[in-house]
């Protein structure tokens, strides 16, 4: 089958899809965009997190033909995606909890790279320089899915409790750092955001 | 200046150091790749017209192959291959220090989930629905999955024929090696005890868990030859054992390091890379394989699971008198590393104590249970579990405080290990129990507020059914000795080439070696080290591949002491061979070039007193100095195998844990609250990422005390929990806080002083945990992990 879907911003085609094969499989293996991570492929390691239509979700997960006329972001995206929240929301992050990324702004955006894979010129997002900052990157097979996972939260909730961080990445396993530099990451991040308002 | 060799260089008097040297906390040179998702692991590898590869494993553990049927797979559209055994080009077996284990089953399977059959097919559920279609008939036999089983006197054999070199010296054919320590005389110290204590513990079988899945990329080559594009931990180890199976001679075998997902022992071994070379071979195509979760818990080896047994002796006043102990390591179906974890095991069963009567004896077993080698603590994290156990029985039936009584038994530098060795470097034992029980507890009953209960913070957090009426607190505290580096005689070493060069106007110094990054941070100190010792600021990290020499293994906690060693070493060189490219060229302008030390730092040649004699780029002009050199440590020794006498380690290391743990004893669940670390590095090359691998190891360690576990049917010998579902990790809301207190006392025999780290926080952890429930419930619990009907009593 054929699906088309948009990814990071560009509209994108994919032919001769199986029935059976995940999101991840055609970001990785038909879009050349390999930064979603194929850890388990079960749901259990949130590796392969990216957000559909804004939503956070395992693509393993989820069948490619589900997202037919939908809005994904990958890793490869965030920084972009993180900068055109910006422009929507400037300085104000999402605290009313009125934002998040409604269908219409991930429609109206498009990356501007042409080529998702090299981010050539990419800025990193906040929460990807806090990641490298805080040393929460050991082997980083687990941090595109936590990044994703990390910059949602931060855009529902500009100043997360330990707590909170604890259960928005409860679903992201990471077998290398034993999480406290990836808190230490979270934190900095929402306090650059803090500081930036 | 730049280009000219004549006249003194004006333009530099005075020197500045270099930045981003040994001892800074530095962030790594890959770190923005793995934050954009541009890093290529082994699993990302990809080229034009691509097949996938497959293996089909056995579905039971052991049983004589009767046939197989390949046709109807070969026979689907899209099928380019389906290979067995016969269709091997060359060696049947590999193996790291023995070649016992097949590429492909033939005649017999001897573990559940052994690879079978291949397949490579144009879409990877094409490959898996056609190795599905393989028929395979299995006459079954009985199966060996303890000591009881593998050396009754008519057991089956796992292994006919044996003809490696342990055969010889063992007492049963299914015991792989035996390694027994006499010291002193225990029977007659035994009689000096006030107090004997005797313990039975049962470790399970621990996963690696790496996320990166066993992956990679074999391209065939046009001169007959294979490019291998892989994640492994040894290039030049993997080397060996694959050429011979392809029937290659090495240098048509060109293997290239791909992005690691992470180790930890687990990727010692090999796994896909003979399987997807056979496959690029024979099919003329490049061959992706990538192993999902399911096939994974099969295609690497696990942590030995074992059982020990120990007797310990103390006098009223708290000294140990003896120790006494058997330990039996489960090695499953082949010989992986078991010998290597035998010898640690016995060597460092007695933990960081002085007990000069000890009677030692470790055994590893072939079962037909999967096979077990390398992972993180390697022997001596099992038993640290139960001399660990022992010390708090012990201390309990004197009315001695635990950590009083550690510290009083503690090894010191000078100690005399149960081998024989002296203990020749800094063994802070009783400061760094000192250290963690001095921290400041964590606030009790956090969950408790105004509103009421903050379930989030109870154990079993959101899922749970209570509000604390049932949770008590326990601490517990542990500490433990693990030796660095490939010990036993092995010879270790590492090689690295250094090159300096000017490129743009500067001078840039490129680093290659052939060592495996996996995580650890390897990376950024390679370039740390090369700053220090040439005084650069621009490093460039060339790819790891087998065009450099070997660089061992990044296991064992060595890569650090081995390859940082090699750069070191070689830098040294390079730093001479520029010195008299310097003299050659400045020498006559300036007396300070022939009489003073001369150092290499901030881009210039400098003496020891601070002036600045010449810019590297005046030096150097258009000349590169390039240097590769071998880094050995000391030599070590086999053990003897009555006495198990011997200088046996090159190094050792030590750290301690206090666990604070808070239990629901209703629920039978376990919330960890803290578990602190204090460790001794030697030095801290990069001490940003040697708190993320204390971390790291710490929670490696939590995962075994309550939840990790690959259960194994003892009935049947199968795996019945290989998935990220029903095998438990740690996730973030089961990982306390780690708060990490790193001594440095330089070992004066290593390069900078340091010590290995990744490695020992991953053995005290368990058992402070364990302890820590232990103090929280009154219960015996000698058994990893504790699972709530532990602790219920249902
Ligand atoms: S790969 Fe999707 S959750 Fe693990
Ligand atoms: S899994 Fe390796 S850094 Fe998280």
């Amino acid at each position: 089958m054929r699906v088309n879907f948009t990814v990071n911003g560009r509209p994108q085609e994919a032919d001769d899809v199986w029935e059976g094969e995940s999101l991840l499989y055609v970001l990785r293996e038909r879009m050349g965009l390999p930064g979603s991570k194929n850890a388990c492929e079960q749901g259990e390691c949130g590796s392969c997190t990216v957000r559909l239509d804004g939503v956070p979700v395992c693509s393993c997960l989820v069948a490619a033909g589900q997202v037919e006329g939908r809005e994904v972001t990958t890793v490869e995206g965030l920084a972009d995606y993180a900068k055109h929240r910006q422009s929507a929301h400037p300085g104000g992050g999402c605290a009313s909890g009125a934002c998040g990324t409604s269908l219409q702004d991930a429609q109206q955006w498009t990356a501007k790279g042409q080529d998702g894979q090299t981010g050539e010129g990419t800025e990193l997002s906040p929460i990807q320089q806090a990641f490298i900052d805080a040393g929460a990157v050991q082997c980083g097979f687990c941090t595109p899915g936590l990044l994703v996972a990390a910059d949602e939260l931060l855009e529902r909730n500009d100043q997360p409790s330990d707590a909170d961080i604890r259960e928005a990445l409860s679903g992201n396993l990471c077998r290398c750092t034993g999480y406290e530099k990836i808190l230490d990451a979270v934190r900095l991040a929402a306090a650059r955001q803090g500081e930036a308002v | 200046m730049a280009g000219t060799t004549t006249g003194i260089p004006a333009n530099v008097t005075q020197g500045s150091k270099t930045k981003g040297g040994v001892g800074e906390s530095m962030l790594r040179p890959d770190g923005t790749l793995k934050v954009t998702g541009e890093f290529a692991y082994s699993s990302d590898m990809w080229h034009e017209e691509m097949l996938w590869g497959q293996a089909l494993r056995s579905t039971v553990a052991h049983a004589e192959i009767v046939s197989i049927d390949t046709s109807e797979a070969l026979a689907m559209s899209g099928v380019y291959a389906v290979l067995t055994a016969d269709d091997l080009p060359a060696a049947k077996n590999y193996g790291m220090e023995y070649q016992d284990t097949p590429v492909l089953a033939y005649g017999k399977v001897r573990h559940h989930g052994e690879p079978i059959a291949l397949v490579a097919a144009d879409h990877p559920e094409t490959a898996r629905r056609a190795a599905a279609k393989i028929k395979i008939e299995y006459r079954e036999l009985p199966v060996i999955t303890d000591e009881a089983s593998a050396t009754a006197p008519d057991a089956v054999l796992v292994h006919e024929n044996r003809g490696d070199h342990h055969a010889g010296h063992v007492p049963h054919p299914n015991i792989v090696h035996r390694q027994p320590i006499i010291r002193g005389d225990a029977a007659e110290a035994a009689k000096k005890a006030d107090v004997i204590v005797k313990g039975e513990y049962t470790f399970g079988m621990q996963d690696q868990a790496f996320l990166g899945p066993e992956s990679g990329l074999a391209v065939p080559a046009e001169d007959g030859g294979v490019d291998l594009y892989v994640a492994t931990q040894w290039l030049h180890s993997d080397l060996k054992q694959i050429a011979p199976c392809l029937g290659l001679p090495e240098e048509k075998v060109r293997m290239t390091m791909a992005g690691v997902g992470g180790a930890f022992g687990g990727r010692e071994d090999i796994s896909m890379q003979i399987l997807a070379s056979v496959l690029a071979l024979r099919t003329g195509k490049p061959v992706k394989m990538v192993y999902n979760r399911y096939e994974s818990f099969f295609g690497h080896v696990h942590r030995h699971p074992a059982k020990l047994y120990y007797e310990h002796g103390a006098t009223r006043d708290g000294k140990l008198t003896h120790m006494k102990c058997k330990i039996v390591l489960d090695g499953g179906a082949y010989m992986s590393s078991t010998p290597s974890v035998v010898g640690n095991a016995s060597s460092l069963s007695v933990g960081p104590y002085v007990i000069d009567d000890v009677e030692i004896e470790a055994i590893g077993l072939y079962t037909n249970n999967p096979p077990c080698g390398a992972m993180r603590g390697f022997g001596a994290v099992q038993a640290c579990f139960a001399y660990e156990a022992q010390m708090d029985k012990v201390a309990a039936e004197l009315g001695m405080d635990p950590v009083e009584f550690r510290q009083k038994n503690a090894m010191e530098q000078g100690t005399i290990m149960p081998t024989g060795q002296p203990v020749d470097s800094p063994a802070p034992v009783a400061e760094l129990l000192r250290r963690v029980k001095a921290r400041p507890m964590p606030p009790e009953r956090q969950w408790e507020s105004s509103e009421g209960a903050d379930v989030r913070a109870l154990p079993g957090g959101l899922s749970n059914t209570t509000h604390g009426e049932g949770v008590v607190r326990g601490v517990g505290y542990a500490v433990g000795i693990k030796n660095v580096g490939f010990s036993e005689g092995f010879d270790d070493y590492s090689t690295a080439k250094i090159r300096i060069e000017v490129i743009n106007g500067e001078a840039v110094a490129t680093v290659h070696t052939a060592a495996a990054e996996v995580g650890q941070g390897g990376v950024t100190i390679h370039a740390q080290i090369a700053r220090t010792e040439l005084g650069v600021q621009q490093v460039t990290i060339a790819p790891a591949d087998t065009q450099v020499g070997s660089a061992g293994s990044t296991s064992a906690g060595r890569q650090t002491y081995m390859t940082g060693g090699a750069i070191k070493n070689s830098c040294e060189i390079v730093r001479e061979k520029v010195l008299e490219i310097g003299r050659r060229k400045f020498g006559s302008y300036h007396p300070a070039w022939a009489s003073a030390e001369l150092l290499l730092e901030g881009g210039k040649v400098v003496t020891d007193g601070g002036e600045a004699l010449a810019s590297l780029v005046d030096v150097l002009e258009d000349e590169a100095v390039e240097v590769e050199e071998e880094f050995r440590h000391r030599p070590t020794q086999a053990f003897d195998l009555r006495t198990g006498q011997g200088n046996g380690h090159v190094q050792y290391a030590f750290a301690a844990h206090r666990a604070v743990v808070e239990v629901d004893t209703e629920l039978g669940l376990v919330k960890v609250i803290e578990l602190a670390c204090a460790q001794d590095v030697g030095k801290a090359v990069n001490p940003l990422s040697v708190i993320g691998q204390i971390q790291g190891g710490t929670t490696q360690g939590l995962g075994v005390a309550v939840m990790e576990e690959i259960i194994v049917d003892p009935k049947t010998a199968k795996v019945k929990n290989p998935s990220f579902t029903d095998y438990l990790l740690p996730t973030i809301l089961d990982t306390p806080t780690i708060p990490v207190d790193y001594l440095e006392l330089a070992d004066p025999h290593a390069p900078y002083g340091v010590r290995g780290i990744g490695e020992a926080p991953t053995l005290s952890s368990t058992p402070a945990v364990l302890a820590a429930i232990r103090a929280a419930t009154g219960l015996e619990l000698n058994k990893t992990p504790v699972r709530p009907e532990h602790l219920t009593g249902t």
